[in-house]
């Protein structure tokens, strides 16, 4: 564990090289050695040491993660905005007026922008950053792009890491944007202390809203493309909607905007900043449940790796009888009830 | 659970607005497992350096059409090694003369692909330049 003087939390620190063979702890002393320095940078401010930080929390080595201990404890949990939302809604087009509006006001601002990996391939193509070439070259933004992989949790324990990390480093406002399509993704929005849902008069009606599960995630939702037609008529379908729907007694919000024409964006802001006081008000710390979450995205996804890993070598001939249809799911399932059972006892290493 | 993918910039720099070489390169390492990060039409070499920087990537590639190449590429490297990022490696493709590809591979670019070139050269090229450093 990192030394904690007072509110400093010291990064020096030895660490037992539990490697077996030389060569591996030579490895392991080398790369610990270059994440040493990288945590120097970071503690420096070099956006550099930020970014390769963030590479090395989404790659997720247990060696680095030792390591980075010292600096997760350094955030200070300020309030993160996620916005998610259908393909095309304008998420990006609207995060882009968000930065130009906090850096008017001398913030400095970090977004992590998620896009999905394909299924197939693991790869990916991220282009939320497309939009907001203006903020390029200012450095008082930092833009990051992450594909959301394909093992089921591991985005989620990854986009928390590295919203940590931003608040870390001492950035003032962070973004997450996620594409509004799908459980994880949806889950990843709601890593933030405030959630837009951005929706647009061509994305259908309000039931679509109900139907995706975003109703309850979301705290502001956000019509864009005000300009075009429709857009009054889903406002509308969405306000009547939430006029009896009171989350701890606050009210869901709704706003018009038009992300292109830069349009209701003061007004977003302030929804947003309203909406913080409002969980400042209500006493919810939003450190504590993000920790929680954290530590459980962590056991479960290292859990659910090694039980497929012990299943796959373990019982290979339950597989393939399910595989030949000589046995249901379920079936296999009640006979792999022992195998499950040891697991777990087994589990305390 | 460890995880590691390369990830690629590529950039479209400078006034022309052909990009459709860029998308299709991009769309084939996508495919081939990579995780490709692609800034849009018109970057200055600062704002491609300061993107690969951000996202912490393996290698940039850049396309250019325009004839700049002797102008963007040098400068491109410098500003990597500049900002502390020269670990990153560079790549690009083009259409640009043999004998510049002979000088731009002398300053530091690992590679130049030349109209015809195809996707799978372009895969193979980073599967054993990049994936496997």
């Amino acid at each position: 564990m990192p030394r904690v003087d007072g509110n400093e939390v010291s990064c020096a620190r030895e660490k037992g090289a539990r490697n077996n063979t030389s060569r591996a702890r030579r490895i392991g002393q080398m790369s610990s050695k270059k994440t040493k320095s990288l945590i120097k940078g970071f503690e420096r401010k070099n956006r550099a040491s930020l970014a390769q930080i963030l590479t090395l929390a989404e790659k997720n080595s247990r060696e680095d993660q030792r390591e980075l201990a010292c600096l997760f404890a350094k955030a200070r949990g300020i309030k993160k905005t996620g916005i998610t939302g259908p393909p095309g809604a304008g998420k990006s087009t609207l995060i882009n007026r968000l930065i130009s509006l906090y850096r008017q006001k001398q913030k400095t601002v970090a977004c992590v922008l998620v896009d999905p990996s394909s299924p197939i391939s693991g790869g990916a193509v991220l282009g939320d950053r497309i939009r907001m070439q203006e903020h390029f070259l200012d450095q008082g933004v930092f833009l990051r792009s992450v594909a959301s992989q394909c093992e089921p949790g591991g985005l989620c324990r990854a986009a928390i890491e590295m919203a940590l990390l931003l608040d870390a480093f001492g950035m003032d406002e962070i973004i997450i944007e996620t594409v509004g399509v799908g459980q994880s993704e949806i889950e990843v929005a709601g890593i933030a202390e405030t959630v837009l849902v951005v929706l647009t008069p061509e994305a259908g009606d309000a039931v679509q809203v109900l139907k995706a599960g975003l109703l309850e995630v979301g705290d502001i939702f956000v019509v864009n493309k005000a300009d075009r037609p429709g857009a009054q008529a889903l406002y509308y379908e969405l306000a009547s909607m939430f006029e009896d729907y009171y989350s701890a007694g606050e009210r869901k919000k709704v706003l018009m905007v038009s992300a292109m024409e830069n349009k209701g964006i003061d007004e977003l802001a302030n929804a947003i900043d309203e909406h913080r006081e409002h969980l400042d008000r209500t006493g919810q710390d939003g450190r504590r449940d993000l920790r929680r979450r954290h530590l459980l995205e962590l056991v479960v996804s290292e859990f659910r790796d090694e039980l497929e890993r012990k299943l796959l070598k373990e019982h290979p001939e339950l597989i393939e009888q399910v595989c030949s249809a000589a046995l249901s799911p379920h079936q296999a399932m009640e006979k792999l009830e022992k195998f499950l059972k040891s697991l777990l006892k087994s589990k305390h290493r | 659970m460890e995880t590691k993918r390369v990830r690629v910039l590529v950039a479209k720099p400078g006034l022309d607005g052909h990009d459709r070489g860029a998308r299709i390169v991009a769309r084939a390492l996508r495919d081939a497992g990579y995780e490709v990060i692609y800034t849009g039409l018109q970057q200055t070499p600062e704002m491609i350096v300061e993107s690969a920087i951000q996202e912490d990537v393996d290698i940039v590639g850049v396309s250019i059409l325009s004839g700049a190449h002797m102008t963007i590429f040098p400068e491109v490297i410098r500003l990597l090694k500049e900002k502390g990022a020269g670990h990153i490696k560079v790549f690009g493709g083009g259409i640009i003369p043999e004998d510049d590809v002979k000088r731009l591979k002398k300053m530091g670019v690992l590679e130049i692909f030349l109209p015809g070139a195809s996707t799978d050269a372009i895969v193979k090229f980073m599967n054993d330049k990049v994936k496997k450093k």
